[in-house]
């Protein structure tokens, strides 16, 4: 099992060096992807590299030490950064960084014992009118108060990319059709976020099954008649002409076929096909607002 | 060529020298620490400041590192220069007062007093191993980790290194860490050198009398006891 494991993730690593290719420049590169990929940079991950590009690992370790973004130990699964920097230390930075310290049990630079929780003290986040600025996972929260911190790690349990849909403004509702038929795609009688829901037909792995995802654009909440396992590469079908949903380019992340559906307003709407890529664009050429 | 003045002497030197050559080529001495031939230039440790330039415009630059100019004035032990090479002293015998290397320069350098804080380190971060290792030995078992006030020399991880050969050229070259020597500790990352050297014909029999230069042989009194 171990062994197993191992040699998989030996395999990740293999795919994004080669997914670099032979740019010398793109160490850096190369460890934040293995770093977003494990959470950190394990030892066997920095030797592999060092074997694979020819780099000498002194020089591989010397950057992975340098920079504060790698880390070489194991972090949390979710990534508490609170900055204290000069701005935000005026207006009370200190007291965020210790009552989080005294909810989650952990010193600044620690994880919690149960890999939840990574707490780490930045010096700017370059966003000082917002101070204090704490951020999580990439979600930032402004003007922190000691008395929000309780509210900041419930959300982050309960998971931040929960959209809350009623006070969000960047998400907004869309209204979509089969690219070939042009026959709606709007599915009613299964709402997702209490809108109507796009309908589609998925295939993957010799099963088929309907789909739906929600209308509002911003949210990835779906429902599908069976589990799809991420990172699943999905074939998209129009429910009404069977004709299959696929665009001629690829997702600019993962590099999986895009799935196109027309806006009723006009343009293009086009989102990855990979389970669990959030990778999506909206083509409003030729509209006219 | 590169027509230059160093301390109102004319010197004329190679394309791609740098003005302590040149200084040195007209028996000017300029003392250094980080600098070695047969090492890249790195100035790191600024005792081979000089000043270049004239009047308010004249500015304080490492020569090991400055490349020799057209026209360049050059003065290798002005008022200024003195100073600023005690005030580096100093500030080298602050971080590492044990380093003999530091003690011989603060000495001919006429540096009397130590204003600053007493640090015992073992590192002044020079590099001179690091580019040994790297340059002369063509190994990199070495290198710089972390930045800032946790910058530190050593192997990846702490331990020791498969491309190391335990050859002592970082240990050789260091102007301050005498004290890191590990001797009976072979495991320890930079070296263990002499607790680690064995002839070579102990394990490939190849040296015959004529070419033993040890005396007594340690591997011979081995064989015999076989």
């Amino acid at each position: 099992m171990n062994q197993a494991a191992t040699t998989e993730s030996e395999k990740d690593i293999l795919e994004i060096l080669a997914k670099h290719g032979d740019d010398q420049g793109g160490l850096i590169a190369i460890l934040e992807e293995i770093q977003a990929r494990h959470g950190y940079l394990p030892e066997d991950a920095l030797r592999t590299v060092a074997d694979e590009t020819g780099r000498s690992l002194v020089d591989i370790y010397g950057v992975a030490t340098f920079y504060h973004s790698f880390s070489l130990e194991p972090r949390g699964k979710h990534l508490v950064s609170v900055c204290v920097g000069t701005a935000c230390h005026v207006r009370g930075a200190p007291m965020i960084a210790e009552e989080f310290e005294r909810q989650l049990g952990v010193g600044a630079g620690e994880t919690t014992p149960d890999r939840e929780f990574t707490l780490q003290t930045v010096n700017c986040l370059g966003a000082c009118a917002l101070g204090p600025i704490v951020v999580v996972d990439g979600h930032y929260f402004s003007n922190v108060k000691p008395s929000k911190v309780a509210g900041i790690i419930a959300r982050t349990r309960e998971g931040l990319d929960e959209i809350e849909v009623e006070t969000d403004e960047r998400v907004f509702p869309l209204e979509v059709n089969c690219p070939h038929c042009n026959h709606s795609l709007m599915d009613p009688a299964r709402p997702i976020d209490g809108l109507p829901s796009i309908r589609l037909t998925i295939s993957f792995d010799n099963q088929h099954c309907g789909f739906n995802r929600s209308c509002l654009y911003g949210s990835f909440h779906i429902k599908s008649q069976i589990d799809i396992p991420t990172d699943t590469v999905l074939y998209f079908f129009c429910p009404h002409c069977y004709a299959e949903l696929v665009s001629a380019s690829n997702c600019t992340e993962c590099g999986a076929p895009m799935v196109p559906m027309v806006l009723r307003a006009g343009g293009m709407m086009q989102v990855c096909s990979r389970r669990g890529c959030k990778s999506h664009r909206l083509d409003l050429e030729g509209v006219h607002v | 060529m590169i027509n230059l003045v160093i301390n109102g002497l004319n010197v004329s030197v190679e394309d791609g020298s740098t003005v302590l050559e040149a200084a040195r080529f007209l028996g000017f001495s300029i003392p250094t620490l980080c600098h070695v031939d047969g090492l890249s230039p790195y100035g790191a440790c600024r005792l081979c400041v000089v000043e270049i330039g004239e009047g308010p415009r004249a500015k304080l630059v490492s020569s090991c590192t400055y490349p020799a100019e057209e026209g360049l004035k050059v003065r290798t032990a002005s008022a200024r220069v003195i100073r600023a090479r005690k005030m580096i002293l100093e500030l080298l015998l602050a971080s590492c007062p044990q380093s003999k290397t530091i003690q011989d320069l603060a000495a001919a350098h006429d540096v009397r007093q130590q204003r600053f804080k007493q640090e015992y380190e073992d590192c002044i971060l020079c590099g001179l191993c690091v580019r040994m290792c790297e340059e002369q030995m063509m190994a990199k078992a070495i290198g710089f980790r972390g930045r800032g006030e946790k910058r530190s020399i050593g192997t990846p991880f702490d331990i020791k290194s498969d491309v190391c050969r335990l050859c002592g050229a970082c240990m050789y070259i260091c102007p301050a860490c005498q004290l890191r020597c590990t001797y009976n500790e072979p495991e320890k990352a930079i070296c263990g050198a002499c607790a680690n050297l064995a002839p070579p014909c102990v394990e490939k029999d190849q040296f015959d009398d004529m070419m033993c230069y040890m005396d007594p042989c340690v591997a011979c009194e081995i064989q015999k006891d076989k």
